[in-house]
């Protein structure tokens, strides 16, 4: 897994709420048997009409935004488990996604592939949204070690919360595999005198 | 203190605890199925890890399969790709699969509880956020990502920290009419699609101690579609007689010891919780959505709400439907009778019972997709075929079908569908599609009127 410590980025607004995995990458996608390319479909019938010709109102296509974090409303990531969808985010180039709130299998598959996700107040995500559209230029800063978002030159800055153990694993690239791996006397000892 | 029955089977399941942070739980059955397991196959290999216990996995192929001529080669080549790819990870690591044709196989949801693979006091796991259904029986069951799959593979064990808990408890007698399925989208529209997110989900009271086990598992499967990451029901003589005698379920004695440690699980009376709900059924009516999620319901007699915010706004411009305006007399030309919600041989009975003597309306395509293989042959067993049959609805083969329209079963562009199925996401049964959950008595009714009823009228 890839490590984060720290991002300076513009940020594309998506103020869309209950933004599900099935609008993230839909399901006549998740064929593949790798986890690859994704990326190309992110939010594919947003960014693209029926035809195939491009939605020149969705976000993503609007050519004065760019940057490598999703600014998003609340609830993101509701509906299905598929992982795809954070494969799509950051095949995509998203390195963080900002909301006021996300479904819990979609945070947990972020993290497990580098994406951080920021939890924020609905307030302070009501006036990132704002920064960015009223400047598309706006840069944001995450700073993974203080747990800290904020908005340069304008003072707009707050604290998130992240599981302690995630943190460390974000910050140097470890994922649960090597961490379960290594408790496996554990395990078989356990799985000696279940109870139930 | 007491405990919930949440806490007793998480608690039994706890290999340790990593100081300030997540704990090692363990995993008794790990359900995988052909679209988020390739990858987690992969990584192992790529990392020269084996597979941990895989006579604790079950397989089976569901989501990406077709729903007639089974028999023969899968026309679709990556379709056919992925499943050759299940095929060959089960049989290199020595793990029973299902596979399509199979007499067992079928919607992993439904076919693990039809063997005897879910039973109460277990951790269940699968790579589908619908694995919430498993709940039903008093186990703790709940979806994973591929990474998690992998992680599962490699240690049985998953590294998480402890859900909140949640209880949601309605009492009274439900109204003629009203199904399970009505009772859970009545929660959701009441508690909306993220009142859930961070907790496990109890259901207690008399209308869930009164359901069938395919009820509950109706139930407990939406519990996901409120955020919920499980639901789960105490288990008790409805579940032990559903579970007695199936393929995977102990026998003899070793049943009698099984059933007298699951009479220890239910939530002790003392016991609390972090958020508590209480409904009355007489409240309940036959459910329907309007939007683009689950919470977006309301009874069949209600009108759809108004609201300003901007989403809401831009869900009903998708739906093409007007604030305020009621659904009574939409006409509809598609209904989906199946999912891991409601393909179960209860919902076929439930859907024959209405349709006997009936037939469907000329405007609709009315597809039956039942749950799994056993599910198909009851169907023909019971004589319910006939009645389809008779009454012009189309019974398919098992799988997801257009619950997620994977596979070819999808709806047109701009068509409504009033499905069984469980999301009513943008797009979900086929691009530019429009879904209209509802109970399979609801779907039935629909199929038949060609149009949207308000079926508590017609059934007083």
């Amino acid at each position: 897994m890839e490590k984060f410590t720290t991002l300076q980025s513009k940020g594309i607004p998506l103020n869309i709420e209950n933004v599900d995995t099935d609008q993230i990458i839909p399901a006549r996608f998740l064929k593949a048997t790798d986890r690859k390319g994704f990326g190309d479909n992110v939010f594919r019938d947003w960014r693209y009409q029926k035809d195939g010709t491009v939605n020149t109102d969705f976000v993503l296509n609007d050519s004065r935004y760019s940057g490598s974090i999703l600014v998003a409303g609340d609830n993101f990531g509701c509906g299905s488990s598929r992982e795809h969808a954070a494969w799509a985010i950051t095949g995509y180039g998203f390195k963080v996604v900002v909301s006021s709130f996300f479904a819990d299998i979609f945070k947990g598959n972020a993290l497990n592939n580098g994406l951080l996700p920021v939890q924020v107040s609905a307030d302070f995500l009501s006036d990132l949204m704002q920064a960015i559209v009223s400047n598309p230029e706006t840069e944001l800063v995450v700073d993974l070690e203080n747990q800290n978002i904020s908005v340069k030159g304008l003072g707009l800055s707050e604290n998130f919360d992240i599981d302690p153990y995630k943190k460390t694993c974000m910050i140097n690239g470890y994922d649960d595999i090597d961490y379960l791996i290594n408790n496996k006397v554990q395990i078989e000892a356990f799985e000696a005198q279940k109870i139930y | 203190m007491g405990k919930t029955l949440f806490d007793k089977v998480w608690d039994s399941h706890v290999v340790s605890t990593i100081e300030n942070g997540p704990q090692i739980l363990y995993i008794d059955k790990h359900l995988i199925h052909e679209v988020t397991s390739p990858q987690a196959f992969n990584e192992l290999e790529d990392r020269g890890i084996p597979i941990f216990r895989p006579n604790q996995i079950v397989a089976t192929a569901d989501h990406n399969t077709p729903t007639m001529h089974q028999d023969q080669p899968i026309r679709d080549a990556l379709s056919r790709k992925q499943l050759e790819q299940l095929s060959e990870n089960c049989e290199k690591n020595n793990i029973t699969l299902y596979q399509l044709g199979h007499k067992y196989n079928g919607i992993v949801h439904v076919m693990a509880p039809e063997l005897g693979v879910t039973q109460p006091g277990l951790t269940m796991v699968c790579g589908d956020s619908h694995t919430s259904t498993h709940g039903a029986f008093g186990a703790i069951a709940f979806g994973i990502g591929t990474s998690q799959v992998a992680q599962v593979f490699a240690s049985q064990c998953l590294l998480l920290t402890k859900p909140k808990s949640l209880r949601v408890t309605v009492n009274g007698k439900l109204k003629k009419g009203v199904l399970p399925k009505d009772v859970i989208l009545y929660i959701i529209s009441k508690l909306g699609t993220n009142s859930g997110t961070g907790y496990f989900c109890e259901y207690a009271g008399n209308v869930f101690e009164e359901m069938s086990m395919e009820g509950r598992m109706t139930v407990c499967n939406m519990s996901i579609e409120m955020g919920a990451r499980g639901g789960m029901i105490a288990p008790d003589d409805t579940t032990f007689e559903y579970v007695k005698g199936r393929q995977f379920a102990p026998k003899g004695e070793a049943f009698d010891k099984k059933v007298a440690y699951w009479k220890t699980l239910p939530t002790d009376s003392d016991a609390t919780f972090d958020k508590e709900y209480s409904f009355d059924a007489e409240d309940i009516e036959p459910m329907i959505t309007y939007g683009t999620n689950p919470g977006m319901g309301i009874k069949i007699s209600e009108t759809i709400p108004v609201d300003e915010n901007p989403s809401f706004k831009k869900s009903l411009a998708y739906m093409d439907f007007e604030a305020g305006e009621s659904l009574i007399n939409k006409p509809i030309n598609f209904v989906f009778i199946g999912s891991c919600t409601n393909s179960r041989i209860e919902d076929f009975r439930v859907a024959a019972n209405y349709i006997k003597g009936k037939r469907k309306a000329d405007n609709v395509t009315a597809w039956l997709v039942p749950g799994s293989k056993q599910v198909e042959s009851q169907i023909i067993e019971e004589g319910l075929k006939s009645i389809f049959d008779d009454a012009g609805f189309e019974l398919r083969q098992p799988g997801c079908s257009a619950c997620l329209a994977m596979n070819d079963d999808k709806i047109p562009q701009g068509e409504y569908c009033v499905s069984t199925s469980n999301r009513n996401f943008e797009g979900r049964q086929g691009q530019g599609s429009r879904t209209i959950l509802a109970s399979p008595l609801v779907a039935a009714a629909t199929a038949v009127e060609g149009k949207i009823i308000d079926i508590s009228k017609q059934l007083n």
